[in-house]
């Protein structure tokens, strides 16, 4: 099946029930995409599909054949998109395993919301899990991406 | 690659650079071996000659390469460490690289002698020997370069990766080629304080930025060409054996290569995570259950019960609590509860194990290198040094992967060795949650005698649950008499017996027979919480304010009452709040850090919210500010998640949460506004990953005390 990662196109020979997650991580080498649950309780895995934030590790390869996925290695064509680079200024990282998610959570809200409210901030990251507690500083970089986009 | 045998400075700068000329800066301190004492062998003598080893390498493209003798799980150590070292260096802060450590002698502890991160102290162990690290090398590069100019090196100085002389100037890269070829000196002096100009100073974080592009490297992400997935069925109880097992179906899901069973189950090996997952959970398995699948949650609260009531093994003793008690004019008695926990770190376990004709190379993220390569090379049937350790990032750890079982590296060895590939052996959620190595349950049981003046003359607290370290290489010397010093930190050495003549810490250690673990904070974990919430119930009983009591009880424990005032302060202790807001405040000392924590709390149709929290630290030398404040946020939301939801239960044997779904953490939309203050000090540096957690439970339930009249006993929290 013909799939459409980060502008590129990749055919892949696996059962359309695979998990999205897994056809990124183990056939393309896209390991920046994370497995934390395998039931879209903690947002590791959030790639886009044609710009909405979406749970790889529930969606079945076969359901996105041929539709836009990117992952956090395609989200920006620049060296650093808006988000990642607030998130280096605002100190947010901890062990790191769930930035990758909140990040895509985060690009895609602000590509709806480019001025987010705090509730939009709760709305949008509310599903992204992050056991290192980081989320005050997460909000804060949300706040600061916002700011850096629109300058 | 091969598994290495011998990493000499300079094979292991050959291997490392490539070949550039670097300049490669290590040297020895003896410490002793947990290891080797807890088996009664002697200690390793320090050796004549520096065991070859690198903490720092100055390559000719002007990068500094600090190697990490600690492994970076979120703590922050992958910063922590290159400032002392550039505090010394005099180096230029944008060519710093950092990487981990391989597994060797180099790299032990320098307080526990073997090769771990744990017990919050990374900082405080490292922070004389990588400062020397950066002067020794600083050192050198002079030498260097005033031989170069034939001029005394006492003219020369270092500055932002150059050595200067009057209007003379060459790079670091440019010198370490010549400087490697000196005899490192036989001692340097380091900075004072007061000349200091990174340490204490805010500093963002050096793992950001492949942090926030999915580049850094987790063991779940390691590929290599040949390299295969496997997913291993385990007992569903603990403890339980395979009896038997068929695997057609197994065999027959595309992509599995092998199916082989191991000592901990039996593993399904495929060409990547999905197949291996179909396969595993398509294997048909008869097992030999063993007593485990006894195990209750309410039983065994019911045996802990049983046992608070019996005195239990001293763990500290003062005075004579039956006759004080008998004195005393009001007497409180409570029984206090926590349950099993798990670390549920985002990454799940995994390992990868390459086997070879001459060795083994392993990649994990591991808190833990020196036990996980003697387990690994035991597996093998290999000598130690010939098991490489590659130490990825660690999606968080709390614990989880330092295991003196090293069980997760010893099952991945025994499935690659089975299957005669290279495997990445890969925990699903449900494996990890229900895998065990939990903190152990809890039950406390406190009595209490108050004097006239409402402080305590006498108390009582009888602690119930599984030693950690027993069965373990650190039970020698950590359980003493019967005591595992790990059940009782918090409570045996609490600063509020000092002001009670009367008291008596027991200690029962029952043996369920659940792999039980550290896990962030440890025995604080339990004691924080108990201690804390029984001091607020006395000042209760006293109607004393809380803030006033502990000052009472606390009055010659400087450090304590620092943070405890501090926190009050910036708090607003006493000031009026927005209705329906109540605070609570606790303080606990922990891995030689000092923490205090105000809460503010609002219960509304019984559900607990935390708005804010103010934390004060007393962490003696502070070397990165942000860290620091980092790592209170996150000690109090780890802190939080256990204060309000966590709990692992057993019934029949089996653990009855599985995921996020029934095992929640705390999410964003529930972060209360963390304030962090860090009290200036000179004193030596105290741990930080572990110390925010214990203070907030029992500031949360003083709070919900406070909001509703309700005492509560037992976490997770709960009203209704």
């Amino acid at each position: 099946m013909k799939l459409i990662v980060n502008g590129k196109e990749h055919e892949v020979m696996t059962p359309g029930e695979t998990p999205l997650l897994w056809v990124l991580r183990d056939f393309l080498g896209l390991t920046g995409t994370k497995y934390g649950c395998g039931m879209a309780q903690c947002g590791a895995c959030t790639v886009h599909i044609d710009d909405q934030a979406v749970r790889s590790c529930v969606l079945p390869v076969g359901a996105v054949a041929g539709r836009s996925v990117t992952t956090i290695e395609g989200l920006s064509s620049a060296e650093l998109h808006p988000v990642q680079r607030a998130w280096i200024e605002t100190d947010v990282v901890q062990c790191g395993y769930c930035q990758p998610g909140q990040i895509m959570a985060a690009a895609a809200l602000l590509k709806v919301k480019a001025k987010p409210s705090d509730a939009d901030i709760d709305a949008a990251l509310c599903g992204n899990l992050c056991r290192c507690g980081t989320y005050q500083r997460i909000r804060a970089a949300v706040r600061r991406a916002s700011e850096i986009a629109g300058a | 690659m091969d598994a290495f045998k011998d990493v000499s400075r300079r094979q292991f700068f050959r291997a490392s650079a490539g070949g550039a000329a670097s300049l490669v800066i290590g040297f020895y301190l003896p410490a002793r071996s947990i290891l080797a004492m807890a088996q009664e062998t002697a200690a390793p003598a320090p050796a004549k000659l520096p065991s070859p080893n690198a903490f720092l390498r100055i390559g000719a493209d002007e990068s500094v390469t600090v190697l990490l003798a600690h492994s970076e799980m979120g703590q922050g150590i992958w910063t922590t460490l290159p400032i002392l070292i550039a505090e010394e260096l005099e180096c230029d802060w944008s060519k710093i690289r950092v990487e981990h450590a391989p597994a060797a002698p180099a790299y032990f502890h320098t307080a526990f002698g073997i090769q771990m991160t744990g017990g919050s102290t990374s900082t405080w162990s490292e922070f004389d020997r990588y400062r020397q690290a950066g002067a020794l090398a600083r050192e050198m590069l002079i030498q260097a370069a005033a031989a170069q100019w034939k001029v005394d090196p006492k003219s020369c100085r270092a500055e932002e990766g150059f050595v200067v002389c009057g209007g003379k100037k060459l790079s670091f890269g440019k010198l370490a080629a010549a400087a490697q070829k000196l005899t490192p000196p036989s001692r340097v002096e380091l900075k004072t304080s007061k000349e200091w100009k990174r340490i204490g100073k805010p500093t963002r974080r050096l793992d950001s930025r492949e942090k926030v592009t999915g580049r850094a490297e987790f063991g779940l992400d390691v590929r290599f060409p040949g390299l295969m997935t496997a997913v291993v069925a385990r007992a569903p109880v603990f403890g339980g054996k395979v009896k038997s097992f068929r695997a057609e179906k197994a065999k027959a899901t595309p992509g599995v290569k092998a199916v082989v069973q191991v000592p901990s189950g039996v593993a399904v090996v495929a060409e990547h995570f999905w197949a291996a997952k179909v396969g595993r959970d398509a294997l048909e398995i008869e097992w030999d259950l063993g007593p485990g699948s006894e195990l209750d949650t309410e039983k065994m609260r019911e045996d802990f019960r049983a046992l608070s009531q019996k005195p239990g093994l001293k763990a500290a003793a003062a005075g004579d609590v039956e006759t004080a008690m008998r004195g005393a004019g009001t007497k409180i008695e409570a029984e206090y509860e926590l349950p099993y926990l798990a670390h549920a770190t985002m990454e799940p376990l995994n390992c990868t194990v390459k086997p070879g004709r001459d060795g083994c190379e392993i990649w994990t993220g591991t808190q833990f290198q020196t036990g996980d390569q003697a387990a690994a090379a035991s597996v093998f049937g290999l000598e130690t040094e010939q098991v490489k350790i590659h130490t990825t990032f660690l999606g968080g750890g709390f614990g989880r992967r330092a295991t003196p079982s090293s069980h997760f590296v010893v099952e991945a060895a025994h499935v690659a060795k089975s299957a005669g590939m290279p495997v990445k052996v890969v925990w699903t959620r449900e494996d990890d949650m229900r895998g065990g190595y939990y903190r152990p349950m809890w039950m406390h049981r406190l009595n209490a005698g108050l004097g006239g003046d409402g402080l305590p003359i006498a108390w009582r607290q009888t602690i119930v649950g599984q030693s950690i370290l027993e069965g373990t290489p650190f039970a020698k010397m950590m359980i003493k008499e019967g005591v595992d010093e790990t059940s009782v930190e918090g409570a045996a050495d609490s600063p509020y017996l000092k002001a009670i003549p009367n008291h008596w810490i027991g200690l029962h250690s029952p043996r369920p027979g659940i792999p039980v673990l550290w896990w962030r904070s440890v025995g604080h974990s339990h004691t924080g919480f108990v201690v804390e919430s029984f001091v607020d119930e006395l000042a209760g009983a006293a109607k004393l304010d809380p803030l006033e009591y502990r000052r009472r009880l606390l009055k010659d424990h400087p450090r304590h009452l620092g943070v405890l005032n501090l926190a009050a302060e910036k708090a607003g202790w006493g000031n009026p709040l927005p209705q329906g807001t109540f605070r609570g405040i606790a303080v606990h000392e922990s891995f030689g850090s000092f923490v205090a924590q105000v809460a503010e709390v609002s219960v509304e149709k019984n559900r607990i919210r935390v708005h804010r929290v103010v934390c004060a630290v007393d962490c003696g030398i502070c070397v990165n500010p942000s860290g620091v404040a980092a790592q209170m946020e996150s000690g109090v939301v780890f802190g939080l998640t256990a204060a309000l939801y966590g709990e692992v239960r057993f019934k029949e044997g089996r653990v009855q949460q599985s995921n996020f779904h029934d095992y929640p953490l705390l999410r964003l939309h529930e972060m209360p506004r963390v304030e962090t203050h860090i009290v200036a000090s000179s004193e030596k540096s105290g741990g930080i990953g572990e110390t925010g957690v214990p203070p907030i439970a029992p500031a949360v339930a003083n709070a919900v005390f406070a909001a509703t009249g309700k005492r509560i006993r037992r976490l997770p929290l709960r009203l209704a």
